[in-house]
Formats: structure tokens, sequence, C-alpha cells
């Protein structure tokens, strides 16, 4: 399969989740079965969205938070090609929150990749919407005041489709989430925590720890049981909220089964709630996956197969409808 | 009885009423009838903003004025010599525009104590001899309508609500207007609602009878046909013909129209209209705001579409930052702001034209985009096509300056032969340009400047665009100074190349010895024409000449503003065009303006052109 590095030079500092991110998408794209020509990668701005340069595909480097906008027209004008948008989380949640929740919500068929690393790099080190409450940053010697955004519960409260979150580092999770996203048809939505070595160094490491991360991470499998280690799963609360207990305790059988499919959202909401207090319990890989009509699908089938290819009388009949009156 | 049939060379009707009364549409059939019938015509729709402002208000008042004639006219004409008043704010809101001796007919069934008292008449105008110097019809327009109804199994308040058909009916008895149109077009408005539809019918009949029978009205006028150039003529809003001249950009282009838009007043009809066009491949999107309308447009631009964005002064505003981008990544994009009065949210339903230095400055850097202005309704089929010509050829947005005076506004239309228009087809790149075979995505055309375009999906041309100042030829992010110099002024020499594909500016001079030229731009274009005209007849040397294209100028402009010896620019802002010509070409022109939201009247721009040319 065919190389899709560009001949650019990749420039992220030193230790930057960025690149691990970028050596996964482009191991994954030969796989993805698409010509390199059909690709697009559209981003806004900020450390993550100079990722289209380092790949031989078509790339359009934009502004900031207008990523999923201009992805949307030229998703829904060319449902021919393969259409990604890279975005962080000031990008995608601050300047550009707006059309990413409509782009969600109309389901056009992008790929939604949020790099999240709770801080702004590019303008370096001011904290982010995901930056947590009483953040001390250069904007904010006393602490943040400001009430993160969950990202993932943002993406279902805007009715996406598929909604999914993975790690930086794990290749092989980023991998399999990265192929379930080309895979849906419609927005999905992929946040990757991602690490900034320079301006909020170690933010995940509890779930990178490998004597911490499987006491951690919560391994979303369809169909299998919500389980966080050995000991600890997942249940139903009386009140529809999910959480976590003693395997010992509540009997293997009470622990939910993941159900990626489930039409109403609720499930993987309350899926979304569960990492508080901070990373106690996480989860990660694809939190739904359901099915719906696309909105580059919808435009086509309004468009139709009436569409005229006869232009120019289809054209000069419309010029000369309504009421004429001739001069002679 | 036979009444007596008067001609006329030209009439003014203005319908004024409250804004739920109608009176849009009324003035929009009789506009029609008027167009059948082979008049020359022009409009102004005038409306407030609310959707219904409060029944009997001064603000709530609405109104439509018709010019029509048996000869070319430019305007919606200054003052009416009929008004139509469905009630006292209407009368109140529009007897000062009047001439004296002008025709008002007036709805007596509105003017009671209480409707008068809420506009401030301390007594009855029918009555107190305050209208002494104009001829007025009273008509109990409502209750009149109500009797003819009595008979229809409908509600009083539907009954009521007639009395615009009954009026319609009246006026079009009055200018012997054809019916049919009107008669047809209430079928299909009410096809769903056969009572509703008998009862307007019969209104209607009911204001034309009584016309023809009444003694009030013992003289009936008649406006000859107009003789207009041989064609099929029918009547356009600028809007329409905006929309029209997109749809027909695409076409000649033979790329598929996308509009992202996000509804905005007066721009929101070119959504509307373009959103019933799927047939001919046009894609709109209603976006969540101004922002993702532009970004949607060149997203589908980069995919090889026409991608086209529509707006007014507001939300042109928030437009900026991709137009930044549109520049920087060199790809076409038509813009069209229907400009309206600002700043800010201003007077959304009334016209201005002062988004000149916006359009032609209003981004950050050295960001030259082509700038438009159509001339008149019609113009604006014309303007479209040209903006896509321009777009597509030099691979650049451009920016089209309607405004709410002309998208509202409406007049004849000879329809063009499609066979006729031009062939505006650019080829995409499909093959490397480089010298080693790769793709250079900044290697440009050496005529036009146009960088290639080549569109996803072409094999072996994949290339990153993007903000960030690109090198010349590669594309690849470059911050060296040397380049950045370059490539402003490369985009720059790149505008300002197109002089030498648009036409040199026409000036109007029959005797060839004005000294003085009347010079604006846009949808000002009519009321000057007319007022040069009135000079001439009077007797005046005037010359005049109007922009469409304002950036870049015309190559001869310079030339022409220094052959007068005053030059008189009228504008509808404080002067803006007025400061880009002084800037570009040291001339002083004399600077006339007014932003009352309203267009200029020719019978005050004659007097300022007679004042100059009196004063040299």
């Amino acid at each position: 399969m065919k190389d899709f590095k560009s001949d650019q030079e990749v420039r992220w500092c030193p230790g930057c989740g960025d690149y691990a991110i970028l050596a996964a998408f482009q191991g994954f794209l030969p796989e993805l079965g698409v010509p390199r020509e059909n690709i697009v990668i559209v981003s806004g701005i900020g450390c993550s969205s100079r990722f289209p340069y380092y790949l031989s595909t078509y790339g359009m480097h934009s502004i900031h938070g207008r990523a999923p906008a201009i992805a949307t027209g030229l998703a829904a004008s060319r449902p021919d090609l393969s259409v990604w948008v890279i975005t962080g989380d000031g990008d995608g949640l601050s300047i550009g929150g707006n059309h990413l929740i409509h782009a969600l919500r109309r389901n056009v068929n992008i790929n939604v990749l949020l790099f999240n690393n709770r801080i702004y790099g590019l303008t370096k080190g001011q904290y982010s919407p995901t930056s947590e409450a009483g953040k001390i940053t250069k904007s904010s010697p006393m602490g943040s005041l400001d009430t993160p955004f969950n990202p993932v519960s943002l993406a279902l409260g805007a009715e996406a489709g598929f909604v999914a979150r993975t790690i930086d580092s794990d290749r092989q999770h980023l991998t399999g989430v990265l192929r379930a996203a080309a895979d849906h048809e419609g927005a999905s939505f992929v946040e990757i925590y991602q690490n900034c070595p320079i301006f909020n160094d170690d933010a995940f490491e509890p779930l990178k720890d490998p004597a911490e991360r499987d006491m951690r991470l919560l391994r979303m499998e369809h169909g299998e049981p919500l389980r966080i280690g050995a000991d600890r799963g997942v249940v139903m609360g009386d009140y529809g909220e999910l959480k976590v207990a003693d395997i010992a305790e509540v009997g293997e059988d009470a622990l939910v089964r993941h159900d990626a499919h489930r039409a109403d959202p609720g499930y993987a909401f309350a899926l979304s709630r569960m990492d508080y207090p901070a990373f106690e319990h996480v989860p990660v890989g694809v939190f739904r996956d359901i099915s719906r009509p696309t909105y580059d699908e919808l435009m086509a089938e309004q468009l139709g197969g009436a569409e005229a290819r006869s232009g120019q009388e289809e054209l000069a009949s419309l010029l000369a409808g309504g009421d004429t009156w001739t001069v002679r | 009885m036979t009444k007596q049939v008067k001609q006329l060379d030209r009439v003014i009707i203005r319908f004024a009423g409250d804004s739920g009364d109608g009176m849009q549409l009324t003035g929009d059939r009789f506009t029609q009838e008027t167009a059948s019938f082979g008049n020359d015509l022009s409009t102004l729709p005038n409306f407030p903003a609310e959707i219904r402002a409060p029944a009997g208000t001064l603000p709530g008042v609405s109104s439509f004025q018709l010019h029509f004639a048996d000869h070319d006219i430019m305007t919606p004409g200054d003052a009416p010599n009929v008004l139509v008043a469905m009630n006292p704010a209407a009368l109140k809101a529009n007897v000062d525009d009047l001439p004296r001796g002008a025709t008002i007919i007036v709805n007596t069934d509105e003017f009671t104590k209480r409707a008068l008292a809420k506009v401030g008449y301390d007594s009855d105008p029918l009555s107190d001899g305050s209208l002494a110097e104009y001829k007025v019809s009273q008509v109990p327009l409502t209750s009149m309508t109500v009797r003819a109804l009595a008979d229809f199994d409908i509600s009083k308040k539907d009954a009521q609500r007639a009395k615009n058909m009954f009026a319609l009916g009246l006026l079009s008895w009055m200018y012997n207007r054809p019916t049919e149109g009107t008669l047809g077009f209430l079928k299909s408005k009410f096809a769903g609602k056969p009572e509703i539809l008998a009862a307007n019918l019969a209104a209607f009949q009911a204001g034309w009878n009584f016309g023809e029978t009444t003694e009030d009205f013992a003289v009936s006028y008649e406006v000859k046909p107009a003789q207009l150039p041989p064609g099929t003529y029918r009547n356009i809003t600028g809007n329409l013909a905006i929309s029209y001249g997109l749809i027909a950009g695409s076409r000649l282009s033979g790329l598929p129209l996308f509009l992202g838009s996000y509804p905005i007043t007066p721009a929101s009809d070119i959504l509307h209209e373009l959103s019933k066009h799927k047939r001919l491949g046009v894609r709109t999107f209603q976006a969540e705001d101004e922002i993702a309308g532009v970004g949607a447009a060149l997203g589908a631009a980069f995919g090889g579409s026409l991608g086209v964005t529509t707006t007014s002064g507001p939300g042109m505003v928030l437009k900026a930052e991709t137009l930044g981008l549109a520049v920087m990544t060199e790809l076409p994009l038509l813009v069209v702001d229907v400009q309206r009065a600002g700043p800010s949210t201003g007077m959304p339903t009334k016209t201005e034209q002062a988004d000149l230095l916006m359009a032609m400055f209003g981004r950050n850097g050295e960001s030259p985009v082509p700038v438009l202005a159509p001339r008149s309704p019609s113009d604006c089929f014309d303007i479209a096509i040209e903006a896509t010509r321009i777009a597509v050829k030099y691979r650049t947005p451009v920016i089209v300056l309607s405004d709410g005076y002309l998208a509202n506004g409406s007049e004849p239309w000879r329809i063009p032969d499609v066979a006729e228009l031009p062939d505006l087809s650019v080829p995409f790149t499909t093959e490397p340009n480089g010298d080693d075979g790769e793709f250079l995505p900044y290697r440009r055309d050496p005529e036009t400047l146009a960088r290639p375009w080549a569109v996803p999906g072409t094999p072996g041309l994949e290339h990153r665009i993007g903000g960030i100042e690109k090198s010349d030829g590669s594309g690849n992010i470059s911050y060296s100074p040397a380049n950045h110099d370059l490539m402003v002024r490369t985009r720059q020499a790149k505008i300002d190349g197109i002089a030498r594909d648009i036409p040199e500016l026409e000036v109007d001079d029959p005797t060839g010895d004005a000294r003085v030229l009347v010079l604006g731009w846009g949808g000002t274009y009519g009321s000057i024409a007319a007022g040069v005209r009135r000079v001439r007849r009077a007797g005046g040397t005037v010359a005049q000449a109007h922009l469409r294209h304002l950036n870049p100028f015309p190559a001869n402009l310079g030339e022409v503003l220094r052959s007068y010896d005053r030059v008189l620019v009228p504008e509808i802002n404080l002067g803006q065009l007025a400061l880009l010509l002084r800037g570009r070409f040291l001339v002083d022109v004399i600077s006339y303006t007014k932003v009352r939201g309203l267009p200029f009247k020719a019978e005050e721009l004659a007097g300022v052109v007679q004042e100059v040319i009196d004063r040299v």
C-alpha cells in the first residue's frame, strides 16, 4: 500500500503526543482502502491542526474552529471523498464549539478527531475548555473558574451517531477506534487523550502507567460485560445511572453488557459520566455507534435523479418562467 | 354611464396600510398587472422590520410604491400621484411625500376617533380641511368589502381581510390594468380554500365594479405600453435576478452550485429561491451561522463546486476571516452582500450603500478582493454572471454589493437568450505542472496569475492549502521575508490585473462638452440617471458614468475623472467611493451623501447637479 507520509518535516515539540497519533494514522490509512487522492484532511488552528501537512493526501489547514464547517461543505458536495477533521480541545470546543455540534447533529459524513490535551498549546499554556476547574495557568494564576466540558457527553448531547475515546500512547487501541470511526457512515467523533509535554505534561499519566492503568481503564467492547480490572465492573443504579461495583459483591451476571448500538443515547451518556472523580475509572472505546441517514445522502436524495443534465434548456425555461410579455 | 378615459404618460402609486393589511401583496399584484400590460416600471417596497408592528401605529405602516410609464423610467419615482391609505397611520406617514393635487384614496372605515387619536390627529383630516390641496376620495373600503361578501361562508375577519383585494380591484379599474394574472394568482394561492378564493375574487370584482359605477370616479386612466427593445420580458426583483444569475453562472461554468448561507434580511430571498432549484443541481445549506455559511461554501469550492454565500451587512462582518482564508488559498468564492442600513443591526429593512470600504478593506493583512455592484434589479443577473467569471478565472473570492432597494425593488427584465450567455468553463488541473513531475499548487498562469485548481479526487496532485503563508510555487509553509513580500505583491497584482479584463468605464456625455461629471456606483444608478435627465431637459450639460467594477476600477477611470472640471459623487453613505477616488487618483471629487434608508430622489439630485454646474 502507498506511503501516506508527506515530504514535509514534522514540527512538534519533542515528546508531543501528536507524533504517536500521526504514526498511528499514517499506519492506518492504507488499510482504509481509499486511494489517497480521495482522502481530505481539514484542520483548524492549533498544534494538532498542522496534521494535514504531514500526510500525502489532499488537505486544508484552515482557520480557528471552522474546520467542521469547511468540511461540511466539502463532504456535502463530494460524497465520494473520505473527509477527516483534525482539531483540538481549544479549536473544537471553544472557538469552534458551535460548528462542531452542528456538524454532529446533521450527521455530515466526516470523521472528527479531537486531540484533547486539556490545555492551550499553540498559544502557550492558557487553560482550555477541558481543563479541570481551578487549573493554574498564565491566564488563570488563581485557578480557572470554568467548569470543563466533557467532550464525549457534549458530542452525545449533539446527537452524534458515533462517539469514541482513545489514548495517544496506545497505538493498538487508537488504531482500532480509527477503524471503527472510518467504518461508520455519518459523523464520527473521536476524543483522543493527548499529552502536551510542555504545558500539561503527564495530564493522563494515571491512564498510561502500567501499574495503574488497568485499575482505571474501562475498555468497552460491544456485547461484553463492562469490567474495570479483574475485580470490578459496571452495574445499573436505581435511576439508570451507571456505577462501579465489586464483582464479588454483585455477581458476574449483574454487570452491564456494553451495547454501542442502542438507539437511545441515555445509556451512552451515562457511560460518559463515569470518569469522575478525575480518572478513577475512564471508559475508552466506542460509546455509541448507531446508524442513521447521513446529511450528504439526504441532500443527494433531494437533488435526486431529477437533476437536469441538459443544462441549457432547463436554464432557459427557468429564466422564462413566470408572467412574461413580448415586445416586438 | 360612459366614463372618460384620460391618457397619462406615467403614474406613481403608493399603497400604504398596516403591516397586516397585505400592502406588499397588493403592490406586487398591481406591479405584475402593469408588467404584463407592457409599461416600463420600477418599484419601492418599504416595510417595517417587525413582523407585525402594533396595528394602526406609525411604525406599523407598510407601503409599496410603483412607478409605471409609457417610456423608459429609471426610479420608483420621487412623489406619488396617488396614495391609497388604508388607515389614519398610513395617511399620516405618507401625506408629506405627496405633491399638491395628488389623489388620495382613503378607507374611511378606519378613520375612527380612536384610530385618529392613536397617531396624534387632533381632528379628522378628512373633514378639517387639512387635505384641501389634494383630491381626496373617501371610500368605505372595509364595510363595502364586508357587504360584498355577506353571502359567503367566511368569518367577518376573513371578509375584512379581503379589503386589499377590493382596493386592488378599484385601482386596476382606474388604470385599466389586465386582471387575468391576478385572478390566476388568487386561484393558485387559495387553491385549497375554495371559500376564501371565492371571497377574494368577489372582493376584487367588487372593487373593479365600484370604480366602474360610482360617480366618485368619473375618469379612468390609461398609460400606454412602453417602447422597450424587442424581446420577451418579465418583471424581476434584484434578489430573484441574483439567484438566477448564480444558477446561470453555475451552468455556464460547468460547476455545481453550492450555497452556504444564514438567513438575514434583506438577503434571505436568495436562499429561499435557490433552495427551490435542486433539479438544477443546486445544493443549499442553511448553516448554523454566517461563519459556517461561508466556510461550507469555501469547502465546497475546494471540492470543485461554485461556492456561494449570501448575506447582509452584519453577516458580512462575520465572514471576514473566512474571506481572508479564501484570498490565501486562492479559491473561487462568490459573496453576495445585500447592503442594509448600519452599523450593527442598523435598519434591517432599509437600504444603504455603506459596506463599500468593508468590502474593500475589511480583512486583516493585504487582502485584495474584487468588488462588483449591480446598478438595477435586472442588472443583478448580469453581475452574478460577471462575478462568477472573475472568481473562477482568477481563483479569488469576489464580493457583490447589492442593496435592499435593488433586492426588493423590481423592473422589467428582458429575458436573455441562454445561447448568447458567455462560456465560463474553466478546466480543473489534472496533470502535474512541476519541472520534475511534481505538482506545484502555487505555480501560476503567467497571464492571469491564477494558481491551478486541482480538486480532491485527482490522482497525483495531492496537496495542502491553508491560511499560513505559502511558498511561491510549492505551497509549503513559508516564513521567508522575501517570499511573503513576493506573495503579498503577487496576490495584489493578480487582482489589479483584472482591470485588463473588464470593460472601460463608459461616459454618457451626449453633447461631448460637459464640464461636470456625475459618477456613482451600485443601486443609485436609476436616481442619478433620472436626475441627470432632468438637468438635461432643463438645458443643462452634464456627463454621467456609473461604476459596476469597484475593485479593480476600470483602467480608464483616472483619465475620465481628470477630463472633467468637477466630479460629483452621490452616495448613500458618508462618502466612501469619494474617499477611494481621492486617495487613488488625487482628484478632489465633490461628495454628496444622504443616509436615510431610502434611495435618492431624482429631483433632489437634479438640484445638486445643477448647483455644481452653476458653480463651474
